[in-house]
C-alpha cells in the first residue's frame, strides 16, 4: 500500500490564532493524510528542522499577524539550504492578494485565504505533492 | 397560566401541530430540522409552555437586581448609552496616538489600545523574535517612553482607556500609572480597564508567557493593589471573545468564560482577599455573533449565571459584586474575505445583539478585517454602524425589550443551564487550570470548531457571499499596509534609549523586582519603579522569566 501524504502544519512567529491550523489540521486527516502539528511559535529554523524531521511532503503554514512576508520567504530559503526543496510549500491566513503575487515569487506553492473550503487545500496537495 | 387555560392552551396547540403536519406533505419546510449558529436544535415555534418553569422574579425580575438577566443598570441606555470604543493601534506610537485622536474627534467615548505581539509576550522590538511583527497587530510599546507619546495630548483623567494586554498587563498598567502621574492625574483618578485574563490565553488566544500558577499570582497581585491604589480601574476582562472566535459555541462561550472566572475568584480568596473587595471591578468581554436571538439569549444568561454563582457559591453581599458589566466586540470570525461590503450588515445585525444583550460597551469591527487591519474610513463606518443603531433605531428606549418573549426566555434557561453543565465538569476536573492543562476545554472547542466548518463544507450552513451567491470579484484595493521600518525605527529609538538612560538605576530596579519575584510581596510598587527608570517591557518581562519560568502548551488538534 502506498504511504499516505505526509504534511508538517506549522504556525510561524509570535501569532496565536490557530483555529485554521487545527481545522486544515483535522481536515487533510480526515483525507487520509498524516499529520504533525507544530504548535504556536515556532522560528523558520524550528518548522524546518521539523519537516526534515519529521520527512514531510509538504510544509503548510498558517499566519494571521501580518508577518507573512518577513517569515515565509526565510522558511522557503532554509528548506533549499536543507536540500529540501522538493517539499510542497503552501501557506493560509488573513494575507492580502498583493502580498500573495510576491509570495508565489518566493516559493510559496498557493495561499489559502479566509473563506476558502478545505477540500480545496486537500486537492491542491493531491494533486501537487511530490511523491 | 391556570389550570383550565393551560389545558384550552394545550387545545390550541393540538389543532396548530395538525395543521402545520397536513400541509408539510405539500409543502415541505425548508430543512428537516432548524438549527442556531451554534447548532442547538430551534423549535418551530416557541409558547407560554415553554417558559412555564420561569418565576417571574426569581428568574427574570427587573433591571438593575439581582439576578440581573434584564440588565445592570436600572434604565439601561436611557440614561448613558453604551461606551463606543473601538479597538485600534498599529505600528509606533505617534501613528496611534493621531488614530486616537481621530476616533475621540468622531465621538468615540473611551480608548481601546491594540498592542503588537512582541510587546503581548514580553518582547522587546530588537528581540530576535520579534524579527517582522513589530507594530503589525497593534502598536509596539518598549518602554515607558514609547507609552508617553501614545498618550501624548490626551488626559488621562477624561478618557476611559482599555487595554488588551494580558501576560505583561501588571507592566503596561504600572506604565499607565507612570504616564498619569507625570500628567499630574493621581492614580485613584484612572479609568480603564486591562485584559489580564490569562487562562483564556492557554485556551484560545496564545499570547501566553509565564506557567499558570505565577500567572494566576501576578492577577491576585494587581487585584489587590488596584482595590487599593487605583479603585476605578477593571481590573480584569474575563473574555469569551477569544473562545467564540477559536469556534466554541454560544453556551460554551458562557461556560468556559465564567469557569475561568471562577478559577479567578478562587485565586484571589485563597490570597486572602475579601470577596467585595474586589469583585465589583470583574468585568467581562463577550462576542457577538450573525444569529442575533441567540446570542441576546446568551447575554442575559451570562448574566444571570454570573449573579447566582457569585451570590451563590461565593456569598458575595455587594450587588455590585454580583452584577457582569461586560464589553462585546462583533464577531471578526464571522467576517469574509469575499463581498466585504456584506460584513458591514452583519457587523449590524451583530450591533444589534450586544445592545439588545445590555453591552456596556462595544467594538464594531470593519469591513475588510478579513484581509488587514482597518483603514480610517471603514472603521469610521463601523463607528457609524453603532451610532444609528443608538440614535435611530429605537431600540435604546426601553430596557430589554426582547424579555418575555417565549424564544427568547426560553433560550436564556437553555444556555445558563448548558453553561452549568460545563462548569460543573470543569470542577470536577479541580477547576479551571487544571481543565486547561489537560486540554478538556480546547478539545471541547476545537470539536464545535471542525463541526462548523463541515456543515459550511456540506452546505449546511450558508456563508452569503462564500458558499452561496459567490461572484468573481477583483481584489480589494486601499488596503492599510504596515511597512517594516516600524522595526527598525522602534529598534533604533530603544538603542537611543538604552544610552540616555541612568542604567545603574534601571539594574537597582530590575534587582529589587527580582527579589520581589521570589518571594511573596506585590509585584505592582516594584514594576512600577522599574518602569519609571525606563527598564524596557522585554528587560522586566525578562526578570519574571527568569524567576517564573515559561509556560509549554500542550498541542491539540
Amino acid at each position: 500500500m502506498e504511504r499516505p501524504i505526509r504534511v508538517l502544519v506549522a504556525k510561524p512567529g509570535l501569532d496565536g490564532h490557530d483555529r485554521g491550523a487545527k481545522v486544515i489540521a483535522r481536515a487533510l486527516r480526515d483525507a487520509g493524510m498524516e499529520v504533525i502539528y507544530t504548535g504556536l511559535r515556532q522560528t523558520p529554523e524550528q518548522i524546518v528542522a521539523a519537516a526534515v524531521q519529521e520527512d514531510v511532503e509538504v510544509v503548510a503554514v498558517s499566519i494571521l499577524s501580518g508577518a507573512h512576508a518577513t517569515l515565509l520567504p526565510r522558511i522557503k530559503s532554509l528548506l533549499k539550504e536543507e536540500g529540501a526543496d522538493d517539499m510542497l510549500f503552501v501557506a493560509g491566513g488573513v494575507i492580502p492578494d498583493e502580498d500573495i503575487v510576491f509570495l508565489k515569487e518566493n516559493g510559496v506553492a498557493a495561499v489559502f485565504t479566509p473563506g476558502t473550503p478545505t477540500t480545496e487545500a486537500v486537492s491542491f496537495i493531491k494533486e501537487n505533492v511530490k511523491k | 397560566m391556570n389550570k383550565e387555560q393551560r389545558q384550552a392552551f394545550q387545545e390550541v396547540m393540538e389543532k396548530y401541530d395538525e395543521r402545520v403536519e397536513r400541509n408539510l406533505t405539500r409543502f415541505p419546510e425548508r430543512r428537516s430540522v432548524f438549527y442556531t449558529a451554534s447548532k442547538a436544535e430551534v423549535n418551530r415555534l416557541y409558547t407560554p409552555l415553554d417558559v412555564e418553569e420561569l418565576d417571574v422574579i426569581e428568574d427574570i425580575g427587573v433591571p438593575g437586581s439581582y439576578p440581573f438577566t434584564r440588565g445592570v443598570q436600572p434604565n439601561m441606555y436611557r440614561g448613558r448609552l453604551w461606551t463606543m470604543r473601538m479597538y485600534a493601534g498599529f505600528a509606533t506610537a505617534e501613528e496611534s496616538n493621531k488614530r486616537y485622536k481621530f476616533l475621540l474627534d468622531q465621538g468615540q467615548s473611551g480608548l481601546s489600545v491594540a498592542f503588537d505581539l512582541p510587546t503581548q509576550i514580553g518582547y522587546d522590538s530588537d528581540h530576535v523574535l520579534a524579527e517582522g511583527e513589530v507594530g503589525k497587530v497593534g502598536v509596539a510599546i518598549d518602554s515607558l517612553k514609547d507609552m508617553e507619546t501614545l498618550f501624548d495630548g490626551i488626559p488621562l483623567d477624561k478618557v476611559s482607556t482599555s487595554m488588551t494586554i494580558n501576560a505583561p498587563a501588571s507592566i503596561l498598567l504600572a506604565m499607565y500609572i507612570a504616564v498619569g502621574e507625570k500628567q499630574g492625574v493621581p492614580k485613584a483618578k484612572l479609568r480603564g480597564t486591562i485584559q489580564n485574563d490569562i487562562l483564556k490565553e492557554y485556551i484560545a488566544r496564545g499570547t501566553y508567557i509565564f506557567p499558570t500558577d505565577p500567572s494566576m499570582r501576578l492577577i491576585t497581585d494587581i487585584f489587590a493593589y488596584c482595590s487599593k491604589e487605583v479603585p476605578s480601574w477593571n481590573t480584569i476582562s474575563i473574555s469569551g471573545y477569544h473562545i467564540r472566535e477559536a469556534g466554541s459555541t454560544a453556551a460554551q462561550e458562557v461556560g468556559f468564560t465564567l469557569a475561568d472566572g471562577i478559577a479567578y475568584v478562587e485565586a484571589a480568596l485563597e490570597a486572602g482577599l475579601e470577596i467585595d473587595s474586589f469583585a465589583p471591578r470583574l468585568s467581562f468581554f463577550f462576542n457577538a455573533h450573525n444569529d442575533l436571538l441567540e446570542e441576546v439569549a446568551k447575554f442575559r444568561a451570562a448574566r444571570r449565571l454570573w449573579a447566582r454563582i457569585m451570590k451563590e457559591r461565593f456569598g458575595a453581599k455587594d450587588p455590585k459584586s454580583m452584577m457582569m458589566k461586560f464589553h462585546t466586540q462583533t464577531g471578526g470570525s464571522t467576517l469574509t474575505a469575499q463581498q466585504t461590503e456584506n460584513n458591514i450588515v452583519r457587523v449590524a445585525i451583530q450591533t444589534l445583539a450586544a445592545v439588545l444583550g445590555g453591552t456596556q460597551s462595544l467594538h464594531t469591527n470593519s469591513k475588510d478585517e478579513a484581509l488587514a487591519l482597518p483603514t480610517e474610513e471603514s472603521v469610521q463606518t463601523a463607528l457609524r454602524t453603532q451610532q444609528i443603531v443608538a440614535y435611530e433605531s429605537g431600540v435604546t428606549n426601553t430596557v430589554d425589550p426582547l424579555a418575555g418573549s417565549y424564544y427568547i426566555e426560553a433560550k436564556t434557561k437553555e444556555i445558563e443551564d448548558e453553561a452549568m453543565d460545563y462548569i460543573q465538569r470543569i470542577d470536577d476536573m479541580g477547576g479551571a487550570p487544571r481543565a486547561i492543562d489537560a486540554g478538556f476545554i480546547q478539545r471541547e472547542i476545537m470539536d464545535a470548531a471542525y463541526r462548523y466548518q463541515v456543515d459550511i463544507e456540506k452546505g449546511d450552513n450558508i456563508v452569503v457571499g462564500v458558499n452561496k451567491y459567490h461572484v468573481d470579484e477583483p481584489s480589494p484595493k486601499g488596503l492599510l499596509r504596515v511597512d517594516l521600518s516600524v522595526g527598525e525605527s522602534q529598534k533604533a529609538k530603544l538603542k537611543a534609549l538604552r544610552e540616555e538612560r541612568d542604567n545603574e538605576a534601571v539594574d537597582a530596579a530590575l534587582e529589587k523586582l527580582r527579589v520581589v519575584c521570589q518571594g511573596d510581596e506585590n509585584v505592582m510598587p516594584a514594576i512600577i519603579e522599574a518602569v519609571k527608570t525606563y527598564a524596557t517591557l522585554g528587560e522586566i518581562a525578562d526578570v519574571m522569566r527568569d524567576v517564573f519560568g515559561e509556560y509549554q502548551q500542550s498541542v491539540i488538534i
